[in-house]
């Protein structure tokens, strides 16, 4: 039973089209990178799922709801549901960790309860929780503008992790971080698709990384999903298929 | 770098190009200078010329003497108005400002309609100065301090919409955008997102205006007779110059205070 089911999704903004007719559907628990030259429409595929943005056309199912049809309460939830990481980071820098952290709830609380930030215990429980998993456990009470970017990226992980997700939305987030930490970033998003069975569809800059961790690659070419499948199946022809002219210049290991 | 490199220009010749436009700039503005006190006969020479004679009248009129320093009391009683009418006016707009710009911000805009009534009403009154407003009031209601009020209210709440929309959208676009894709309501993503990530910097705005106001209510008192403004017009019109320069004096002690104090709290909430 596919969890996601993207079809014939079409983005316009204004008259230029930024995706054409997409179709694909992802399982429960799979780890999917998608990549792409810049401008080819990785994050507004992301953006159409959970609705940041709106589709000019198509359906998306994600766990049998139909989310292009949702609205108020019903799309908060659904949202709730999906969780999402961004290359930088977006937390609030003057609040604390465990704040920020916090924020993943605010989907399931009533307006009034999100507005005070008035958290169970339980939720708090399991935001400290979360952050012992990323080996965030000395950095509970910091303010987050004073950790590192590794640091912050794994702040937004907890984020997403504490709304109990399906699924984890990622736009390049490892594309602002040095090589060491970009590799720790990644090994995370792995322990959580394996230990924790959350599917993770994540937008790639690096074809090498992609390779690496994902079992499923999606490839996409100025708005058209060009290459679906396995790592094994993305040889030098396929690539360049995917990113064009670029291909020849692109430094792959 | 790039640049330099796709107009195949030197980094020598590069150098060169940019000494000279600052030299051709500079000269420019000598020239635009002497061109202006052409126009308006004013000599630079001259002027600067006068400056020890208008200092040495300056010690001779102007310096407070016994009778001047007696009026004190009243002249701090009218100052102490004053900043509390600055500080009045500049919370009561920061208020509505924060609503409007809330409204107005391309990040929190609740939508198209409330954003455009929003930017619209702020820009008009941003373009309009205070001494414009003081004048409008002062047509409706008279000489008071209430129309004194009045008028710092509407300058500031122009500057201060403009100046909050810019802050929440600098401050927490990316946030906020967090925030809606967890589920986060509207007001949750106001209270969580964009009052903690901007509410420094919109307070050090509206020291800032604070400052800026307890100078205007000098010259909004002058126009509608409230406050130290109006001290001074009283003094100055009787010919009594000791004690208008008392009155200049306190205020500038007051106006560089207020900025040590503000500059104070800004290094602790910044
Ligand atoms: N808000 C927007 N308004 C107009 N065009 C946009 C907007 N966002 C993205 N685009 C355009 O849509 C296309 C896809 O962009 P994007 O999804 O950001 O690609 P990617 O993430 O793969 O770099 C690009 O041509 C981009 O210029
Ligand atoms: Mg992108």
């Amino acid at each position: 039973m596919a969890l996601l089911e993207v079809e014939r999704l079409t983005k316009f903004y204004g008259d230029s089209r930024a995706l054409s007719d997409v179709t694909f559907k992802i399982k429960k628990g799979q780890f999917v990178a998608v990549i792409g030259p810049s401008g080819s429409g990785k994050t507004t595929l992301i953006r159409c799922i959970n609705r940041l943005i709106d589709a000019s056309d198509g359906s998306i199912r994600y766990d049998k709801e139909d989310i292009l049809a949702l609205k108020g309460a019903a799309l908060r939830h659904a949202r709730a549901k999906i969780g999402m990481i961004f290359q930088h980071y977006n937390l609030v820098y003057r609040l604390t960790v465990i704040e920020n952290v916090l924020h993943g709830r605010l989907g399931y609380k009533s307006s009034i309860a999100g507005v005070l930030g008035m958290y169970t215990e339980e939720e708090k429980t399991k935001a400290v929780e979360v952050l012992q998993l990323l080996g965030l456990e000395d950095y509970v009470y910091r303010r987050c503008d004073q950790l590192s970017g590794g640091q912050k990226q794994r702040v937004g992980i907890a984020r997403a992790l504490v709304q109990d997700p399906r699924m984890i939305l990622c736009d390049e987030p490892i594309s602002s971080l040095d090589p060491s930490s970009a590799k720790i970033i990644m090994d995370y998003l792995r322990r959580i698709q394996k230990d924790l069975g959350i599917t993770i569809l994540v937008n790639l800059h690096q074809v090498d990384v992609a390779k690496r961790y994902a079992e499923r690659i999606l490839g996409f070419n100025a708005g058209h999903l060009v290459f679906d499948g396995p790592p094994s199946e993305l040889n030098k022809k396929r690539i360049h298929e995917i990113y064009g002219t670029e291909a020849g210049e692109l430094i792959i290991d | 770098m790039s640049s330099l490199l796709i107009e195949k220009t030197s980094p020598t010749a590069y150098f060169r190009k940019q000494k000279l436009t600052l030299t051709l700039f500079l000269l420019g503005m000598i020239f635009v200078s002497w061109g202006a006190s052409v126009l308006t006969q004013f000599d630079l020479f001259d002027a600067f010329a006068a400056i020890p004679r208008v200092a040495a009248w300056m010690t001779a009129n102007l310096l407070p003497d016994a009778k001047a320093w007696s009026r004190l009391p009243r002249i701090l009683d009218k100052l102490w108005d004053t900043i509390l009418m600055s500080v009045m006016a500049s919370v009561a707009a920061s208020v509505v400002s924060f609503v409007f710009a809330i409204l107005g911000s391309v990040t929190t805009r609740p939508n198209g309609v409330f954003a455009f009534l929003a930017r619209t009403i702020a820009s008009i009154n941003r373009n309009i100065p205070v001494a414009a407003w003081a004048m409008i009031f002062l047509l409706s209601f008279g000489q008071s301090s209430f129309t004194g009020f009045l008028a710092l209210f509407f300058a500031t709440f122009g500057f201060l919409t403009r100046a909050f929309m810019e802050t929440i959208d600098e401050a927490s676009a990316s946030s906020v955008e967090a925030l809606r894709a967890a589920g986060a309501s509207y007001s949750q993503v106001i209270a969580q997102a964009v009052i903690p990530a901007s509410l420094p910097q919109m307070m050090s705005w509206v020291l800032y205006m604070v400052e800026t106001n307890i100078r205007s209510a000098t010259l909004v008192g002058l126009l509608t007779g409230s406050g130290i403004g109006f001290m001074f017009s009283v003094y100055y019109k009787s010919l009594q110059y000791r004690s208008a320069s008392l009155v200049v004096l306190s205020i500038v002690v007051v106006v560089l205070a207020i900025e040590l104090i503000s500059n104070a709290v800004r290094r602790v909430i910044l």
